[in-house]
């Protein structure tokens, strides 16, 4: 694979590849930022990958008081899927069991997409008939009363179409804690690009996959190609100095957020150098005929 | 921009239905055309051109410069996007049925202001007579929507059969303010009178000076009500007053009992 050289750090020509989801984004607010986050961290729990999770989830950003719609501290999370049903599944069933549940938590819509999905419409059958509802500034509103006072929750929520989900880096170095270090300085710069994502575990995946098995009815399986511990008996694509391969999984609600995540991430990541960091950085594709959105390395450095 | 303008010649000898001086209905009209539309409602004919010296403008824009307790149903059926302002008082049923977009009146406003309001907003800078955002005899609902704020005082029955949107009183509401309320909010922050939030279903009522309601009203306790937060902000800008006290801690009293029950008073502890 020809390669670019960018501050000592060898970055493949190569693409990431990525597919079109439903994407939907909700401000949970809370008495204080604890327990907005708490209320955040919760809902967006479990929600790694669509192959086992159902969806996509993570927290976007912090909102201070002064910028949400209640005058409260809140956390902006996102949430992604494969069609607008199972998004709206997803959140109707997460807003339920982790928000709802949170202690002093509200929920309002932050995507003006192009459809809306039901919530709090679905949520306030909770109030036993005790619900009502407030039409405020063209939006309603259900307030549920509950334990700790009444649970505010906005009736619908936008979703798009135009969501983007798999863009992706491969980071790779001489061991775990360079590798990681690199990563978590990527991670770092993708989480703070808004409308964006990182939805695994801290950001990272470290058993990335590829299509198929050797096993029947096993839809994907590990990345040999990439695990270091086979470099020597597998067709392997990791080099001699490569001990080491962790992924940053990116979703965003529109192509131009995974864009401006990818780059982000590479900046970070390549300004760390090969030394303290990552010796070579490659991006995970299906060849280019699956998914619609290619991330070339090339157009994204620094 | 330039509005089109009505200016009163002199105060007219009978009361005039204003209905048709709204923007949709002026469109492609010539002055000459609008200086001859009848507004009279008794046998005496009378006619624009009588009361008001028009001048063209952006339609986008209506104004009265100056008014008279006479004039009735300014604004009505006003669709979203126009504005109409009045310089002086106003007659009966200013915005009734409107639908959208704005109505300032510099001055004070008759009964049934604001009857039937499905969406504008609706600024009076006086006082306003009974029936606020009432419904007329026969109809089951009032004001559907919108948001109306009063800087003066109410006559009696303000919000009569509330469904929805705002009503904020910066000053003293008549007797049986928020009667047979369906749903909606309304905030008075200067005295009330009488039953307040008589038959009220399941509508807010926010007074920030409280009293005894009566029987059928029952204490719920005091707290901070996230949807008051969000309220408050929208009101910041149009009543800085009224948007305080909605962020202070508030004792709710579950009502009325009397019927559906759903609804409650709000006020300052």
């Amino acid at each position: 694979m020809p390669e670019l050289i960018c501050n000592g750090v060898r970055i493949d020509d190569s693409f990431a590849e990525a597919f079109p989801m439903s994407g939907t984004g909700i401000l949970i607010t809370g008495p204080n930022m604890k327990w907005a986050r708490q209320a955040a961290q919760t809902m967006t729990g479990f929600a790694t990958s669509v192959i086992g999770c159902g969806c996509e989830a993570g927290i976007d950003y912090e909102v201070s008081p002064q910028d949400t719609p209640d005058g409260r501290p809140g956390v902006r999370a996102l949430l992604f899927a494969m069609s607008s049903k199972d998004a709206e599944k997803q959140l109707v069933n997460r807003l339920g069991q982790c928000v709802l549940t949170c202690p002093g938590s509200a929920v309002y819509s932050t995507v003006p997409g192009e459809f809306e999905i039901k919530v709090g419409d679905a949520i306030r059958q909770f109030g036993d008939k005790w619900q009502m509802s407030k039409f405020v500034d063209g939006r309603r509103y259900w307030r549920v009363p509950v334990m700790d006072g009444e649970f505010f929750c906005e009736s619908k929520v936008g979703l798009t179409k135009k969501s983007v989900g798999g863009g992706n880096l491969l980071v790779m170095g001489a061991d775990w804690d360079s590798t990681m270090r690199a990563t978590e300085a990527g991670v770092a710069a993708v989480q703070a690009v808004p409308d964006a994502i990182a939805p695994f575990p801290g950001g990272i995946v470290r058993s990335g996959s590829k299509v198929g098995s050797k096993y029947k009815g096993m839809g994907a399986s590990t990345n040999d190609a990439y695990c270091p511990t086979l470099r020597g008996v597998t067709k392997s694509a990791l080099d001699a100095d490569i001990g080491c391969v962790l992924e940053i999984v990116i979703d965003g609600l529109t192509d131009a957020a995974v864009s401006a995540a990818m780059r982000a991430g590479l900046k970070a990541i390549i300004e760390l150098g090969p030394d303290k960091g990552a010796k070579r950085i490659g991006a995970g594709n299906y060849g280019g005929k699956l998914g619609p959105f290619h991330y070339h390395l090339r157009e994204l450095l620094p | 921009m330039k509005p089109f303008t009505f200016k009163l010649r002199h105060e007219p000898s009978q009361r005039v239905d204003l209905s048709v001086l709204t923007p949709d209905r002026l469109a492609g009209r010539s002055i000459a055309e609008i200086e001859k539309i009848s507004i009279g409602v008794t046998r005496q004919p009378i006619c624009v051109g009588d009361v008001f010296a028009v001048s063209e403008g952006d339609l986008k824009l209506l104004c009265f410069e100056g008014g008279s307790s006479r004039f009735d149903l300014i604004g009505a059926k006003l669709l979203p996007g126009f504005t109409i302002e009045v310089n002086g008082d106003v007659g009966a049923q200013v915005g009734r049925l409107a639908f959208g977009g704005k109505i300032t009146i510099n001055g004070s406003a008759g009964a049934f202001a604001a009857s039937g309001n499905a969406g504008a907003e609706i600024d009076i800078k006086g006082d306003v007579g009974d029936f606020l955002a009432g419904p007329l005899a026969g109809e089951l609902a009032g004001m559907s929507g919108g948001r109306v704020i009063v800087r003066g005082a109410a006559g009696v029955r303000a919000g009569d059969r509330l469904r929805r949107g705002l009503i904020v009183i910066e000053g003293d509401a008549g007797d049986a303010l928020g009667a047979r309320m369906i749903a909606g909010t309304m905030i008075v922050l200067g005295a009330t009178q009488g039953r307040v939030g008589y038959l009220n279903k399941r509508g807010t009522l926010a007074l920030a000076r409280g009293r005894d309601f009566g029987a059928t009203y029952l204490d719920c306790g005091a707290h901070h009500f996230t949807f008051a937060g969000l309220l408050a902000r929208s009101l910041q800008r149009t009543s800085a007053e009224a948007a305080q006290l909605l962020l202070s801690k508030l004792q709710k009293f579950g009502g009325d009992t009397s019927v559906y029950g759903k609804g409650e008073i709000l006020t300052p502890l």
